[in-house]
C-alpha cells in the first residue's frame, strides 16, 4: 500500500519533470506563434510583396510604406562591417590566448574576455554615443556622428567574446598529438599553429564566428544608440553607406514598438520584422551547430 | 655550403614566428585596451557623482540629475522575480536532460531548442513578452475576469517583465545546472539506489545537494545576465520616468539599464556625469556578478571533494 503510494508519487513528479523538460521547446514554439499571431494580419492591410520587397519604412507617409529592405540592409550592413573588424580581433585573440600568452597571462586574458562578454550592450552604446561618434565625426569629417561605422565597430566589440571564448575551446580541442607530430617534423611553432592547429580547428572557428555575428546582427540598444535609426537603400557606393545613417531591423524595432497601438498595420509590421530577424538568427545558429558538431567528430578521430 | 644555407633558413623562421608572435600579441591587445578604455571613461567620468545621495535619491524629472533610488528598487524586484521564474523551471529541465532523458530522439529536440532559444535576439524577446505576456495573457485576465476596458494586468509591469526575462535566461540556467548535475559522479546515483532511494529520492536528497553550490554560480551568472538586459524589457516592464517606488507586480518600474538609456537618448540636458554615474551602477553590479561567478567556480573546482 505504502508503496504503491510511493510509486504513483514518483510518477507524479517524473511527469512533472517532463513537463519542465520540454519547456524549452513549448517556448521556442510560443515565440514562433505569437510573432506570427501579431504580425501575419499585416498581409490582410498591405500586400506582402509590399512588405518584403518594399524600398521604403515610412510609417506615417500617407498611405504607410513598410517596406523590409531598407532594414534588411541596414542589418547586413553593420553586420558587414562587425565581421571585419571582429573576426580578425576575436580568432586572433584566442590564438594568442591558447597558444602564445603565458600561462597566467593567459588565464587573466580569459576572464577579461568573460567579463568583457557580460558588459550590458546598454553601457556600451552610451560610451559608443557620447565617446567614439564625435570621435569618428572628426577623424573621418563626417556631416554626423550616428553612422553605420560607428554601429560596425562597436557591434564587433559585443561580438568579440563569443568569438573568442568558443574559438579558444575549438582549438583546445584538438589533439596534442597533431602539434607533437607537426613539432617533431621540424616545424617551428609559428608553422605549427597555422598549417596545422588553426586548420585542424576551423569547424569550430567557423562556428564561433557564426555565433558572434548571430548575436551582432540581433544586438538592439547599441544599433539604437549611434547609427541614427534612419535611412534608406544605397545609391552611393558602401562607403557613404557606412558613413552615414542606417536603419537596421532591430533598431526599428526598438525605436518604434514603444510608439504603437496593437493591432494596427505598424505594430503588426514590427512583428513581421521580428520574424525575419528570427530567421535570420535562426539560419545563423544553426549553420554553428552544425560545424561545432563537425568539430567534435574531427577531436575524437 | 649546405649548412649555411641551412642555417639562415631556419633563422629566417624564427624571425617569421617572431614577428607572427609579435603580430597576434598586437590583436590581443588590440581588444583589450578599447575595453579598459571603456571602462576608464566611465569610472573616470561617473565616480564622482556616484555617492549615497545618487543611490539614494530621486531623479529630477528636468535633466535626470539627482539619484537613481526608484531604478536600482525596480531593478531589485524585477531580478528578484525573475530569478524566482527561472531556476525551478530551469533546474528541472536540467534534471530532466541529465537524469531522465537519456538519448532519446526528445532529448535532442529539447536541446536544439535550448541552443535556438539561446540566440533568439534580445528585442524579439521583448516583441515575444508584449504580445504574449503584456496583449495576450494581461489582456485576456483585463476582458475576461475583471472585465474592465481600462487596463490592468494589459500593460507593461514587473510581473511581465520578469516572465520575459525569465525565458531569456532560462537557457543560462539549463545549461550551468546541467554542467553541475553531470559534475556529480555516476557512483553517488548507484549507491543511493542500491540502498533503496527511488530515482526521485536520488535526485533530491543526493545528486541536488551535491550540485548545489553549483546550480547557486548558474543562478549568479542569470542575474549578471538578466541586470543588464534593456531590450526585453523595455517593451514589457520598464517606465521612463516614476519616481514613486513599485508597490506591486502590477505596477511599472523604473530600470537601471532602460533608465541609462532613456536619459542618454531622450534627456538631452542631463550632465555628463549623471549618464555615466548610471552606467558606472550598472557596470559595476553586472561586473561584481561576474566576478563571483569566476571565483565561484574556480573555489567549488578545487573544494570538490569527489
Amino acid at each position: 500500500m505504502n508503496r504503491q503510494r510511493l510509486r504513483l508519487g514518483e510518477r507524479a513528479i517524473e511527469s512533472a519533470i517532463f513537463a519542465g523538460g520540454v519547456a524549452a521547446i513549448v517556448i521556442v514554439g510560443l515565440i514562433m506563434f505569437f510573432l506570427f499571431r501579431e504580425g501575419l494580419p499585416l498581409f490582410g492591410n498591405t500586400s506582402a510583396a509590399g512588405f518584403f520587397f518594399g524600398k521604403k519604412w515610412q510609417p506615417s507617409s500617407e498611405p504607410p510604406q513598410f517596406g523590409l529592405l531598407p532594414n534588411l540592409w541596414g542589418s547586413f550592413l553593420v553586420t558587414l562591417g562587425a565581421a571585419v573588424i571582429a573576426v580578425p580581433l576575436g580568432v586572433g585573440t584566442a590564438v594568442y590566448i591558447r597558444y602564445i600568452a603565458p600561462r597566467r597571462l593567459a588565464g587573466f586574458l580569459k576572464g577579461f574576455v568573460e567579463l568583457m562578454g557580460a558588459v550590458p550592450s546598454v553601457a556600451v552604446g552610451f560610451v559608443g554615443a557620447v565617446a567614439l561618434s564625435p570621435l569618428i565625426k572628426d577623424f573621418l569629417h563626417l556631416d554626423t556622428g550616428k553612422s553605420a561605422i560607428v554601429g560596425s565597430v562597436l557591434l564587433a566589440f559585443l561580438a568579440i567574446p563569443t568569438i573568442t571564448t568558443i574559438a579558444e575551446d575549438a582549438m583546445s580541442m584538438v589533439p596534442k598529438e597533431y602539434f607533437q607530430g607537426s613539432v617533431a617534423l621540424g616545424a617551428t611553432y609559428w608553422q605549427t599553429i597555422y598549417r596545422v592547429l588553426i586548420p585542424a580547428a576551423r569547424p569550430g572557428i567557423v562556428a564561433a564566428i557564426m555565433l558572434g555575428l548571430g548575436r551582432a546582427i540581433g544586438e538592439t540598444m547599441v544599433v539604437i544608440m549611434v547609427t541614427g535609426n534612419a535611412g534608406l537603400l544605397p545609391d552611393h557606393g558602401v562607403w557613404h553607406a557606412f558613413t552615414h545613417s542606417v536603419r537596421t531591423i532591430t533598431g526599428t524595432i526598438g525605436a518604434e514598438a514603444l510608439e504603437v497601438a496593437q493591432g494596427e498595420p505598424h505594430y503588426q509590421a514590427l512583428f513581421m520584422l521580428g520574424v525575419v530577424l528570427l530567421l535570420i538568427t535562426v539560419a545563423f545558429n544553426s549553420l554553428a551547430v552544425t560545424a561545432l558538431g563537425r568539430t567534435r567528430r574531427t577531436a575524437r578521430t | 655550403m649546405s649548412l649555411v644555407l641551412a642555417h639562415n633558413k631556419r633563422d629566417s623562421r624564427i624571425l617569421a614566428q617572431k614577428l607572427a608572435f609579435a603580430a597576434v600579441a598586437l590583436i590581443a591587445a588590440a581588444v583589450v585596451i578599447p575595453i579598459l578604455g571603456l571602462f576608464g571613461f566611465i569610472a573616470f567620468q561617473g565616480a564622482s557623482k556616484v555617492n549615497w545621495d545618487f543611490l539614494t535619491k530621486n531623479p529630477s524629472a528636468l535633466d535626470a540629475s539627482g539619484g537613481i533610488f526608484p531604478a536600482i528598487i525596480g531593478t531589485a524586484w524585477l531580478i528578484v522575480f525573475t530569478i524566482l521564474l527561472a531556476m525551478p523551471l530551469g533546474v528541472i529541465g536540467a534534471v530532466y536532460l541529465t537524469e531522465y532523458g537519456g538519448r532519446s530522439k526528445l532529448v535532442t529536440l529539447v536541446r536544439a531548442a535550448i541552443v535556438n532559444l539561446a540566440g533568439v535576439p534580445s528585442i524579439v524577446h521583448g516583441l515575444f513578452g508584449l504580445g504574449c505576456f503584456v496583449f495576450f495573457v494581461g489582456g485576456s485576465i483585463d476582458r475576461i475576469i475583471l472585465r474592465t476596458s481600462k487596463p490592468v494586468w494589459g500593460q507593461p509591469c514587473l510581473l511581465w517583465g520578469a516572465c520575459t526575462l525569465a525565458v531569456v535566461i532560462l537557457p543560462i540556467v539549463i545549461k550551468s545546472t546541467e554542467e553541475a548535475l553531470a559534475a556529480v559522479p555516476k557512483s553517488f546515483r548507484e549507491g543511493s539506489q542500491a540502498l533503496g532511494a527511488t530515482k526521485w529520492e536520488t535526485i533530491r536528497r543526493i545528486i541536488l545537494p551535491a550540485a548545489l553550490p553549483e546550480i547557486l554560480t548558474g543562478a549568479v551568472l542569470g542575474i549578471g545576465r538578466a541586470t543588464g538586459e534593456t531590450a526585453p524589457v523595455m517593451l514589457t516592464c520598464a517606465a521612463s520616468f516614476k519616481p514613486t517606488l513599485p508597490q506591486g507586480l502590477g505596477d511599472q518600474a523604473m530600470l537601471l539599464p532602460y533608465h541609462l538609456y532613456f536619459v542618454v537618448t531622450q534627456v538631452p540636458n542631463a550632465k555628463m556625469d549623471t549618464k555615466s554615474a548610471i552606467a558606472l551602477v550598472l557596470i559595476s553590479f553586472v561586473a561584481a556578478s561576474s566576478i563571483v561567478v569566476i571565483l565561484l567556480r574556480s573555489k567549488f573546482k578545487k573544494a570538490r571533494k569527489w
